[in-house]
């Protein structure tokens, strides 16, 4: 690896003076572009680690570096999605979308003059994760998967170098998460940022990222890196090839080894 | 749903206020009560009709002191709510004034506004007033104040400011419980006002229902009270059409339902 986007050197994190660590000693080098899955039990410190990436928490310990510089403050060029999509209802789905240009600089100033471009913008990627024509809907008009849809528009309308992913399928029905895959991985191939996706489902983890790093019971810290060798893009049929299945039973025993120890 | 029960809906508050002037009439003419104990309906109506001229003078007065209380009510409760609201600093200075300011009985307040002002309007708009800005205050401050965490970081992580968060996500969620609110508000200013014509006024539908009660008119008394009645649910639909306009979204349960 070459020049690392994101780097953690030697992170800790304490929420609380006098309490035990939530993070341990954690090392990790993210390249530019790359897709990275954080994978481990509940409770082991994924969200924190997010929280310390995007600048919303600062690091108890060690630093972290994001584009060459080190976080001191919450980070401006990042989108991030959660479980649950966090529309407001009182917007429309094309509204909600546009939502972080009307924040964010320079498109923030342009708003006024150029709406009708940003709107334009809006509905492109709408129709581009499949929801052409619900853009004047309102999110409690939309389906769950539906929403998650948008919710990754949202947080990717202002071209953000990093997005940063929570569980943001957790709460999906298996079918509508497997199609939310594509849907991301189309995302991220048409134009490449780097991401950091949280996920307790390690299939997920395998189908998209490449590199999948497994946490250890809290305090967190990281156990393994692994380098996901298939190859882009990744398809339904290749979640049934022999190499797909072994390397979710090798996390899977992995992670079954750290919740014994 | 249905057709039927919509019917229902819409009719059964006619059939419940006729049902109560029915036994209202029955019941005073049953056992003979007399006039200047219960009057029936029909001769409070009748009030109504006959002292139409002084009622609809009266009536006037007592919408507007209503209104203007109310105005500004509506401007000092959406300030104060906003501040409350939005930070931790102002809700705990706040908090305990306004709770022991809201527990003051507002009849003690009005001597204290005539000392000031003198009889007349203008401490019957200001008892309105302040009987009626706290349900507007604790309901913005509470709309504003609910913010998930997701969204809070969602917005963080985009470098929102304080303002970019309370006008884009603060205001518009707490515009349904400011409008739940101003139902609410409408009606106390109503009870304010009247409040206050009735001990320090010589005008206003309070000071008609005060004198009218010295002459020992009771129908007119009555009748007053049915004006007074029919303002506040007037003022309260009005409101409550107004609240279902503007937050669809917020009563979409209800809609369906
Ligand atoms: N705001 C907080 N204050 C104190 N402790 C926290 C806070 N947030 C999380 N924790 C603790 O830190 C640990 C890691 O939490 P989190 O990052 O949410 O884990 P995960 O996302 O992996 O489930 C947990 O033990 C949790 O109880
Ligand atoms: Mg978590």
């Amino acid at each position: 690896m070459t020049h690392a986007f994101v780097e953690l050197d030697r992170v800790k994190l304490r929420y609380q003076e006098g309490e035990g660590l939530a993070l341990e000693q954690t090392d990790m080098k993210i390249a530019n572009g790359e897709f990275i899955a954080v994978v481990g039990p509940s409770g082991c410190g994924k969200s924190s680690l997010l929280k310390l990436v995007s600048g919303l928490l600062p690091a108890t310990e060690g630093t972290v570096i994001v584009d060459g510089r080190e976080v001191s403050g919450p980070l401006k060029i990042c989108g991030m999605a959660f479980q649950n999509p966090t529309l407001l209802p009182w917007r429309s789905t094309l509204a909600n979308v546009l939502l972080p240009l009307e924040i964010v600089q320079p498109h923030r100033s342009r708003m006024r003059t150029q709406r009708k471009t940003f709107e334009e913008m809006a509905t492109r990627m709408l129709t581009g994760v499949g929801l052409g024509g619900y853009e004047k809907k309102f999110p409690w008009e939309l389906s769950g998967g539906m929403q998650q849809r948008a919710s990754l528009c949202r947080a990717l309308i202002h071209e953000p170098d990093l997005l940063l992913l929570d569980e943001p399928f957790g709460a999906l029905d298996a079918f509508t998460r497997e199609e939310l895959w594509d849907t991301l991985q189309k995302l991220w191939m048409e134009r490449p940022f780097t991401v950091i996706l949280v996920t307790h489902d390690l299939r997920e983890a395998v189908y998209l990222a490449d590199t999948i790093y497994v946490m250890s019971t809290r305090p967190g810290r990281i156990l393994v890196r692994y380098e996901n060798p298939l190859p882009r893009p990744r398809t339904q049929e290749m979640t049934f090839r022999e190499d797909f299945g072994d390397m979710v039973h090798g996390l899977k025993s992995h992670i079954r080894t750290v919740r014994a120890a | 749903m249905n057709g039927k029960s919509k019917l229902y809906t819409v009719y059964s508050p006619w059939i419940a206020s006729i049902g109560l002037f029915v036994v209202w009439e029955l019941s005073v003419r049953l056992f003979d009560i007399p006039e200047y104990v219960l009057p029936t309906p029909s001769a409070s109506f009748a009030a109504i009709w006959q002292f139409r001229d002084a009622i609809w003078m009266h009536a006037v007065q007592t919408m507007l002191t209503t209104l203007g209380g109310f105005a500004i009510a509506v401007v000092f409760g959406v300030v104060m709510g906003a501040a409350v609201g939005s930070s931790q600093i102002v809700y705990s200075a706040a908090n305990p004034i306004l709770i022991g300011f809201n527990s003051v009985p507002k009849i003690a307040v009005v001597p204290v506004l005539v000392m000031w002002f003198g009889i007349g309007t203008v401490p019957a708009v200001l008892t309105a007033f302040l009987i009626s800005f706290f349900p507007i205050v604790a309901n913005v401050a509470t709309g504003l104040a609910t913010l998930e965490p997701e969204l809070r970081d969602v917005l963080r992580s985009l470098g929102a400011s304080r303002m970019d968060v309370l006008v884009k996500v603060g205001f518009p969620r707490s515009l349904p419980y400011f409008f739940t609110s101003l139902k609410v508000a409408v009606t106390l200013a109503f009870v304010g006002s009247v409040m206050s014509e009735t001990v320090a006024s010589n005008v206003g539908m309070g000071y008609l229902m005060m004198s009218a009660s010295s002459k020992f008119n009771i129908p007119l008394v009555f009748a007053g009270l049915l004006v007074i009645a029919a303002m506040g649910i007037a003022m309260y639909g009005i409101f409550s059409v107004v609240e279902q306009r503007s937050t669809r979204w917020a009563v979409r349960g209800a809609r369906s339902a």
